[in-house]
């Protein structure tokens, strides 16, 4: 009986990889098919598609998790700040990126700034980083389709075998389809996934006797979890999070790619006003599952998704298993987008300027796959250790990509910027970040207080904000008193048509 | 490239727009309305309010914000 939910799971997603190889069948076979679609994504599809990338496993379990243990302020974190924040950033480095590519047909971010600072390292270095900093959230969704998997079955199948499965999905996956058939298969999806909650918040809310008695019984449980603030919940929490997950989104390489990727500027225009809407309609109900699951007699074990649980108990075996099963086709599908712009930074910013500049297509894209199932296996491995919770383990990760957008944004707009800028600017932060994320915290006193070395937060803000300001200090003070190589071009970011 | 008060007026509405999507005025407060916790609601509104003033801004300075030239813009 336990077993039955997996069938359901393994069914749903044999059928994304079929929607994900008609669609690969409809494109062309080449390089800017496989990894832009061509640049022909119209606005559903590329707001889904963008979308479907906050469908991860941080979002969809790990939200709900916390708001289970700490309360429902995660929609505001997640909702608005990240909904309007990340909105200004989608015009501010988005529609400049979009600009830009568009006249000098780039494919990655590291190939834009490479070009226009002429430095082949600056764009070793960006893809380096983006390539860091995907490991953790691939793992991450693994992480997750492990616990969803032992919440949905009672712990009939084990953290590592839910792992284990997303895994040899998503290779299977990238293998197959390139963007465009991720990006079809993202649209059913998103759809999908928001129809369902919905339906699962109806649910639940009806077994437990109405939307005002669900809150009414997490109140009970948690007199607290009602008022704005309170617990983990503190304003530089709150600043802390929003700002690093906006600004780190901006850079994940999936995103950035797709700000590559419009038909028009009208696709972006019309993404950009329905972002906030499409944001609310998503994290309200799933984040609110979580906080009424407080309020309702259900054990969660310890290591389980709440969603799962809370699911399994309150709706049909055959409705949560569909819920679950299309939380992970969806995690699946933004894995995949993650691992096919990752192995398109791999070797088009990697492989082929330092390894073999005459590798044929042939070779580059076999480089890029068996890259894709290395990297995905790796992150497995890493994955089965669970090094944190599914909200920490993300929040590394975007803080980490969240340092790279300062130097890039001074690039994108200020044409004295220089290559020695933006490799210092690059480069320090994210070595400092590093060292705070490997290197366990030592306190040490000086003159009578005590200092704590390589906290991953101070005084309750998170140390990567900190980064963040040198990120662009660095950028710009080296900018100026260095001069820009004889073969730097900022025309090349120009925007204005000259 | 210099910059009109119109457009200074726009970061002002986008300042604001981030700034209040926490509603900081709210903090502490459990009040409950009508079966959810009343900063819920406020979140509710501001995304619709967001979504509203982004439309328009698309709509009218896209792209002279931009500084990019028209022929390259687009149309809504």
């Amino acid at each position: 009986m336990t077993l039955q939910p997996l069938g359901i799971v393994v069914g749903y997603l044999l059928l994304a990889l079929g929607v994900g190889l008609l669609a690969y069948r409809v494109g062309d076979n080449d390089a800017e098919d496989f990894y832009l679609a061509s640049r022909t994504l119209g606005t559903l599809v590329l707001l889904f598609t963008t979308f479907a990338t906050l469908l991860s496993a941080f979002t969809f379990f790990g939200g709900p998790n916390l708001a289970y243990a700490a309360g429902p302020e995660w929609i505001l974190v997640m909702g608005v700040m990240d909904g309007i924040l990340f909105a200004v950033l989608w015009y501010v480095i988005g529609y400049r990126q979009w600009l830009i590519g568009r006249a000098r047909e780039y494919v990655t971010l590291g190939e834009m700034l490479g070009d226009r600072f002429a430095s082949p390292t600056l764009r070793a270095l960006v893809a380096g980083v983006s390539l860091l900093w995907l490991f953790p959230y691939v793992m991450l969704q693994q992480m997750g389709a492990g616990e969803a998997l032992r919440g949905l079955t009672s712990g009939a199948i084990p953290y590592w075998g839910g792992a284990a499965l997303i895994t040899v999905f998503m290779i299977a996956y990238v293998m197959l389809a390139g963007l465009r058939g991720v990006a079809w298969t993202d649209t059913l999806q998103g759809l999908f996934m928001l129809s369902v909650l919905w339906v699962a918040v109806v649910w639940v809310v009806n077994a437990a006797g109405g939307v005002g008695a669900a809150t009414e019984g997490m109140v009970a449980a948690n007199p607290d979890f009602a008022a704005l603030g309170g617990g983990i919940y503190s304003p530089q929490f709150i600043i802390s999070s929003a700002v690093t997950i906006a600004f780190g989104v901006t850079m994940f390489p999936q995103i950035n790619q797709r700000f590559f990727v419009a038909k028009s500027a009208t696709v972006l225009k019309r993404s950009f006003a329905l972002w906030p809407v499409l944001v609310l309609l998503l994290f309200v109900p799933a984040f609110m599952l979580g906080a009424w699951a407080a309020g309702l007699p259900i054990e969660v074990p310890e290591g389980a998704n709440v969603l799962s649980v809370l699911l399994a108990e309150y709706t049909p075996t055959w409705f949560a298993a569909l819920v679950v099963a299309g939380a992970m086709a969806a995690m699946m599908s933004s894995s995949d987008s993650m691992l096919l712009s990752g192995s398109s930074y791999f070797t088009r910013d990697l492989y082929r300027p330092l390894v073999d500049p005459d590798a044929s297509e042939r070779r580059e894209a076999w480089v890029a796959r068996v890259g894709v199932a290395v990297f995905a296996t790796l992150a497995f491995v890493a994955s089965l250790s669970r090094p944190g919770t599914l909200i920490q383990v993300g929040d590394t990760a975007f803080s980490g990509f969240a340092l790279l957008a300062p130097p890039v944004m001074v690039a994108l707009y200020w044409d004295a910027t220089t290559r020695d800028g933006m490799l210092v600017g690059i480069g320090v932060p994210q070595l400092l970040y590093l060292l705070h994320v490997l290197v366990p915290p030592v306190t040490v006193s000086a003159g009578g207080t005590t200092v704590a070395l390589f906290a991953r937060s101070y005084g309750g803000w998170d140390v990567a904000l900190a980064f963040m300001l040198l990120g662009t200090a660095l950028t710009v003070g080296v900018s100026v008193v260095s001069s820009p190589s004889f073969d730097e071009d900022a025309a090349r970011f120009a925007v204005d048509g000259d | 490239m210099t910059r009109s008060v119109r457009d200074w007026l726009w970061v002002l509405v986008f300042a604001i727009l981030i700034t209040f999507s926490v509603p900081w005025f709210l903090w502490g407060s459990a009040s409950v309305v009508a079966g959810l916790p009343v900063w819920l609601w406020w979140h509710v509104g501001w995304m619709c309010v967001a979504s509203a003033t982004f439309a328009l801004f698309a709509r009218t300075d896209w792209d002279r914000m931009m500084g990019a030239d028209t022929a390259g813009g687009g149309e809504l």
